[in-house]
């Protein structure tokens, strides 16, 4: 394989994997605290859908972003009252939220905008743009007869849109957080044994609800960068099983966020592959696209079938806290 | 309560009391139930005190309002002779109090020193507070010979060990008083014999120590004064040095209560079960029971007695028709089977064996299903529950079960109730109703009174007694050595799979017994 083709598929698959990255961390957030979360993927449509409407209507990506955020607190908001306040099963709660979105955008965006169910192309200031670090060549040069580690700097590590490196960013911030800071022992803990978070004096529900804004927060920016960054408006029911994806990276990963990146960028690549190459003639015999283009959820099956290791989730995750007695 | 302060911490400043604590009034109901009721107490101050009472006595309820779980709906509390509320758990560690739970309140996968300041960090990053905890931990270390690994894992530790973390986690947040919920029922005999030390330990640096407790043995051994409840009312509080344990079993049972089972003498008749070097290997592949040979006759109690997890939980298994094993067991001269398709409770229960499991809540009954269905469990397919062909009786099932519930005095006598809604000791009498009432020729019955209170004990202990005397044949499998010693005609003491010895109730004592269960045989000569 010539290098050109090599760094174009890294370079997408570092672009697919940030919307898998962003709810991937933002499930971490949720799952430690000891609240499951099956409803990432209705999050990160429901963004998706807020966010390109949004940015539609005003031109400005900012408030797109904004309103894909507002949008995916919205939901979070949602689950964490059914499984925090009213102890409700996670998973149902979760489906619900799933299905709520993907209605709900279709019913929305076919009202507003006339258009089957999706939004009108953003238009350049609606959208991300992308950034050329110092030093690299600019994305629209040629890839002829460039050097590799000149060519990984300017095409795989520059000229992504912001939220690309702000979720490169989120995995070491968020491996501080979790174990360096007093939220983050507290977050381990009640996701553990609520119990001894609360005896030790320290509300359950606060702790948890923060971690369930927080899987909000970033879902909302997952689905900004789907429809405002990797698209240029929203398609319905494009996030495609990304939220799921993400949950089996997220037990891939054993819910610690440096694996977390590692399996995100697996599932990129696969992506990435599927999309860059067609059919794969491999002499004997031709692998369809349609093979290739199945590989992340065949590998998503294995791995939430408990094929690659033993993943033990938090202790206390998928019930609800009740004080006992 | 108007000049109530929240959590007064200004009070140890100059103590005006000598009580540490004094609840005066308090009463607690949820709903129609009356958990507490007018309850007054006063804690002198570098005391222990001991409260005691039954199981739903009100012992938890009584210090759950002291550790803010619960707010009392009437009364008030003092905490070093001012007035303190305490509406939540940070209140009462504000307050100086600190309490360590029945079932400890420990993140399994964290560290000592991360257990130790959770809810008690100095500021929002952890390096300084985990700095300033490890300091703080190895001088409480050494002053209560409370030694533990700042940096091991709980998950790691052994339950001793896991104990002593939660009393210093007490004692990082400034405890000045202390309160142990049934401290010893997860300890071995020498590790409860430790904490007692670390208790005196604190009395003597001037802490007060609460300790709730069933046991009154513990109660005599380490208390000063001991308090006792009975249905949600304060019976008495009396000085330790002045009472005996019969005289506190009969405040908290409110009747006279035999401690010392009464026992006639045993009159062993023909051979029911022979077992010959009997075998049992665990999942892994590790043997558990090396080789167990014994026999008991008609009208004789066989006690087993060992630490917890010499193989005498794999001794019941086997014999009940739960684990697999090899060698020779001979019930009323037939060999029954030990693996396969036929080794199981049914066939067992055909050869005229009757098993109370040790662990009754997930071998002996099924916590969401109602008394009746319990007691028809094993049995369901006898003659006098079926109504035809295809239909069970359950309304004869219910009738048999009222009159076993009256039998065994099992409170409320409600056939239709959960099992997980009665108490332990009823949840026992359960077990031992449906098992003795069948009138086996052998019972095999393990730990028959964990979790359950003085008055069932006794009643329990009657049961197993009168089965004997029906000529039948027991095999008495107990940590507590009291209750081996009371009741057992003969005793083997179980050591790492294998039989240590036999001893004559009557002839031994518990310091022979106790080496034994260590693996230690007595020296030559001695």
């Amino acid at each position: 394989m010539e290098l050109a083709s090599f760094l174009q598929i890294l370079d997408s698959t570092v672009r697919l994997a940030t919307p898998l990255l962003f709810a991937c961390i933002a499930g971490l957030y949720s799952e430690r605290s000891g609240v499951f979360d099956i409803g990432l993927e209705g999050k990160m449509l429901v963004a998706a859908f807020a966010a390109a409407s949004a940015s539609y209507a005003t031109g400005n990506v900012w408030i797109g972003t904004a309103a894909g955020i507002g949008a995916a607190l919205l939901f979070a908001a949602i689950h964490g009252l059914a499984s925090i306040t009213f102890r409700g099963n996670q998973l149902i709660s979760g489906v619900a939220i799933n299905f709520l979105a993907s209605g709900l955008t279709v019913v929305l965006g076919s009202t507003w905008f006339k258009l089957g169910g999706q939004t009108p192309a953003l238009t350049d200031g609606a959208r991300f743009a992308d950034i050329t670090l110092p030093f690299a060549r600019p994305a629209t040069e040629s890839l002829s007869g460039v050097g590799f580690v000149s060519g990984f700097y300017s095409h795989v590590i520059s000229g992504h849109s912001i939220l690309v490196y702000v979720a490169l960013l989120l995995v070491p911030a968020t491996w501080w957080l979790l174990y360096r800071t007093r939220f983050g022992l507290r977050l381990r803990a009640v996701g553990e044994n609520p119990a001894a978070v609360d005896t030790a004096g320290v509300s359950v529900v606060a702790l948890r609800y923060s971690a369930v804004a927080i899987t909000g927060l970033l879902c909302g920016l997952a689905g900004a960068y789907m429809s405002m960054g990797l698209s240029a408006g929203f398609l319905r029911e494009m996030t495609a099983g990304r939220g799921y994806i993400a949950l089996a990276a997220l037990i891939f990963a054993k819910w610690r966020p440096w694996y977390a990146l590692a399996a995100c960028m697996l599932f990129g690549l696969l992506d990435a592959v599927a999309i860059r190459f067609q059919n794969i003639d491999i002499g004997l015999l031709v692998i369809p696209v349609q093979f290739t283009q199945a590989l992340p959820y065949i590998l998503t099956v294995i791995i939430l079938a408990g094929f690659v290791g033993k993943a033990i989730p938090p202790r206390a995750g998928g019930e609800p806290y009740v004080k006992e007695r | 309560m108007a000049q109530a302060t929240t959590g007064g911490r200004q009070a140890t400043a100059a103590p005006l009391s000598p009580y540490a604590i004094e609840l005066k009034g308090i009463s607690k109901s949820f709903g129609p139930v009356r958990a507490n009721r007018d309850i007054n107490i006063a804690v002198p101050r570098g005391t222990i005190h001991g409260i005691i009472g039954e199981n739903g006595a009100g012992k938890s309820t009584l210090m759950s309002i002291l550790y803010g779980f619960y707010r009392a709906d009437a009364g008030t509390i003092l905490i070093n002779g001012h007035e303190t509320a305490i509406p939540d758990s940070q209140s009462a560690i504000r307050a100086g109090i600190g309490m360590v739970f029945q079932h400890f309140k420990l993140v399994q996968n964290f560290t000592v020193l991360e257990n130790v300041i959770l809810g008690a960090e100095d500021g929002a990053l952890l390096n300084t507070s985990l700095a300033r905890a490890r300091k703080v931990l190895g001088e409480l270390s050494r002053e209560y010979d409370l030694d533990v690994d700042p940096d091991a894992l709980v998950e790691d530790l052994s339950v001793g060990h896991q104990q002593r973390v939660e009393i210093l986690k007490a004692l990082y947040r400034q405890a000045d008083i202390l309160i142990l919920d049934e401290p010893t029922g997860v300890l071995t005999p020498e590790e409860a014999d430790h904490l007692f030390r670390i208790l005196q330990g604190l009395k003597d640096q001037g802490k007060t120590v609460i300790l709730i407790t069933h046991k009154l043995r513990e109660i005599m051994a380490v208390t000063d004064n001991v308090s006792v409840m009975r249905r949600g009312t304060m019976v008495g509080t009396v000085k330790t040095s002045q009472t005996s344990p019969e005289a506190l079993a009969e405040l908290m049972v409110g009747r006279k209560v035999l401690l010392e089972v009464e026992k006639k003498p045993a009159a062993p008749g023909r051979l029911v079960l022979d077992v010959r070097d009997l075998r049992v290997k665990d999942d892994a592949g590790v043997e558990r029971l090396k080789g167990i040979s014994l026999s008991i006759r008609a009208g004789e109690i066989l006690g087993i007695a060992g630490v917890a997890g010499n193989g005498q939980s794999e001794l019941l298994e086997a014999l009940g028709g739960i684990a697999d094993a090899t060698g020779h067991v001979v019930m009323n001269g037939v060999e029954l089977p030990l693996a396969g398709r036929r080794n199981n409770g049914q066939t067992r229960r055909a050869a005229g064996i009757s098993h109370v499991p040790e662990d009754r809540q997930s071998l002996g009954l099924i916590m969401d299903f109602t008394a009746w269905e319990n007691i028809g469990f094993g049995y369901h397919n006898a003659p006098e529950y079926q109504r035809n062909a295809l239909l069970m009786n359950n309304a004869a099932l219910r009738a048999d079960t009222e009159r076993k519930m009256a039998t065994f005095d099992v409170r409320p006598p409600i056939p239709t109730l959960a099992a997980k809604s009665f108490s332990g000791g009823n949840q026992q009498k359960i077990v031992v109703a449906r098992e003795i009432e069948r009138n086996p020729d052998l019972l095999l019955v393990g730990q028959p009174t964990r979790g359950v209170d003085i008055g069932a004990i006794e009643f329990i202990h009657k049961q197993i007694l009168g089965l004997r005397d029906a000529g039948k044949a027991i095999l008495l499998v107990s940590v507590e050595l009291d209750e081996i010693m009371g009741l057992a005609d003969r005793i083997l003491v179980m050591f790492d799979g294998r039989i240590m010895g036999e001893r004559d109730p009557e002839k031994t004592n518990e310091r022979e017994l106790g080496l034994l269960m260590a693996g230690i045989t007595e020296t030559k000569g001695a």
